[in-house]
């Protein structure tokens, strides 16, 4: 059975275990052993500060993709045929889309002459197109709309499991709908919640894309500071002591998570 | 339980904006895509295919789709064989470790993906793979490896292993066994598992930004440096195509899996 699965452990552990490893060395070496470079993450601005921007646009965009994420999984797992595929498909299509595709959607709508712009100059609302983009509300939305399915599946698959008959004992039992919700349904959908808070937080821990293309150099996330450090000043050392720390980060809350819900269930949505 | 209307209203108000919020960023490139302008006015002034024109008669784009639809072919190709092999083997064993090789075959999924570019950017350097197909292919085996094996490992555990153990016990072998009687009965999760693959390879963009290169570069290489520079809607028309043709390939999932299991609608 492990032949079987060899030559896909090989190939994981080629371009997965030893990459890392590889990364985790390279942060310690400067023509000899070193913690400069983790000096500097400690000590340097510029690195403080991506990471606290990273870690705050992280907790936005997870909190908005749970406030609009659960009630569509809410009503996907109420919805009767053909409702719940319509929903479903809503959420998987944009899934299954480039990000790439999606990123530059996002650009064309927010830009100053777009289409969010242009509607809302008709309205009436502004009399001046809003910036948009080129700053992290883009970066935001766009990476809200990214990330959002990754909130909806497991909150969908926890609640569809939630057997109806609860909900209509609770109500038979005199409670009323708020209730039965807020004392059945909400704490047995809790599961799903976690599920996909990691999933979100984690995933845009580690976003590019979007920061790069609708951030417009001014939101500096990690990611880029690991690229930027490669790409424009060959700094290895340094990208990979950021990137240590940034993989230290994710798997620090992978474990903390893996004691409440096994990881099968936070990663089988993907 | 009737509930009051306006609530319900409400609530179904709030589940419709969310679903245009996902939807209409989709649909909004197709009019661009179709402009007869460079500036991405809404909705166009003219219509004209020019940017579709644009697209097909420029060699570097058509260069880099080949390139792209070439990788996630051969992507395809390799991770689909690998990824059902250690399904299989994840489902039947019955070994503890088994759950850790699980885990460890999830690492594409849990490692921030800037790190593994860096990484195996830095491999590929030394072993001379950047800007070559192969390092292309390899890495975005190992990208969809987690894809398959998921979509077989939920294909395998809605299936009766049963079935083949009275195909071994009848004399066939373990591998003949399997092609014979497991095989067609989860051929829709693994044909799944072969699309979202396909699609993955076509959509990596990250790691093709440091390995892919020359004569090779990816379609979303192309697009993503361009991007930086101007938004035209010749990105537009790319766009439109690559949606569509994702688009097809869900649906084309979707109906394979839907078919195949019926109760394990994801």
């Amino acid at each position: 059975m492990f032949l079987l699965a060899s030559p896909a452990l090989i190939v994981i552990l080629a371009l997965v275990v030893v990459p890392v490893g590889w990364l985790m060395g390279q942060s310690f070496y400067d023509n000899g052993f070193t913690l400069e470079h983790y000096r500097r993450i400690l000590s340097e601005d510029i690195y403080w500060r991506s990471f606290a921007l990273t870690f705050r646009i992280s907790v936005i965009v997870t909190i908005a993709t749970l406030l609009l994420g659960y009630p569509v999984a809410y009503a996907a797992a109420k919805a009767r045929r053909p409702w719940d595929v319509i929903i479903l498909a809503f959420v998987v299509l944009p899934f299954w889309t480039s990000v790439l595709v999606r990123a530059y959607a996002w650009l064309v709508l927010l830009q100053r002459t777009g289409v969010v712009n242009q509607a809302l100059d008709r309205v009436g609302v502004i009399d001046e197109p809003l910036a948009l983009i080129h700053n992290e509300f883009g970066t935001i939305v766009a990476t809200v709309h990214i990330l959002l399915p990754f909130m909806v599946l497991p909150l969908y698959s926890t609640m569809q499991k939630i057997p109806r008959d609860l909900m209509l004992a609770g109500a038979s039992l005199g409670g009323s709908p708020a209730h039965t919700f807020l004392r059945i349904f909400l704490p047995l959908s809790l599961p799903g919640v976690v599920a996909g808070l990691t999933l979100v937080f984690v995933l845009s821990l580690g976003f590019y894309i979007t920061p790069e293309l609708l951030g417009g150099g001014r939101v500096v996330m990690i990611s880029m500071v690991v690229s930027r450090n490669v790409e424009l000043y060959n700094q290895w050392g340094a990208a990979s002591a950021v990137g240590v720390v940034l993989l230290a980060c994710v798997l620090a809350i992978f474990v903390v998570v893996g004691r409440v819900l096994p990881l099968e269930r936070v990663l089988g949505q993907k | 339980m009737k509930r009051p209307l306006l609530p319900r209203l409400a609530f179904t108000a709030l589940v419709g904006l969310v679903l245009l919020y996902l939807m209409l960023p989709l649909f909004i490139i197709v009019p661009i895509s179709c402009s007869g302008t460079r500036f991405l006015t809404f909705p166009p002034p003219s219509w004209s295919p020019r940017w579709y024109q644009e697209f097909f008669g420029n060699r570097a784009w058509v260069q880099a789709t080949q390139v792209s639809i070439g990788v996630a072919a051969l992507t395809v190709l390799i991770a689909t064989p690998l990824g059902v092999a250690a399904a299989y083997a994840i489902v039947n064993a019955q070994h503890r470790l088994m759950r850790a090789v699980h885990a460890f075959l999830m690492l594409p999924l849990i490692v921030p993906i800037i790190i593994l570019a860096i990484g195996v950017f830095f491999v590929y350097a030394k072993l001379g793979l950047v800007a070559t197909i192969p390092g292309l292919v390899l890495a975005n085996v190992m990208l969809a490896l987690p894809y398959v094996i998921t979509s077989v490992i939920a294909g395998l555990r809605s299936f009766d292993p049963t079935q083949e153990m009275v195909a071994r016990s009848l004399g066939m072998n373990r591998l003949r066994s399997f092609l014979a009687v497991t095989l067609p009965q989860i051929r829709p999760s693994v044909f799944a598992g072969a699309i979202f693959a396909f699609i993955s390879a076509i959509d990596e963009t990250i790691i093709a930004l440091f390995v892919s290169g020359g004569q090779y570069q990816t379609l979303t290489k192309r697009m993503f440096t361009a991007l930086r520079d101007e938004i035209d809607p010749t990105i537009a028309a790319i766009s439109t195509l690559l949606t569509a043709a994702s688009f097809l390939l869900v649906l084309l999932a979707m109906q394979g899996r839907a078919r195949g299991t019926p109760d394990d609608a994801r």
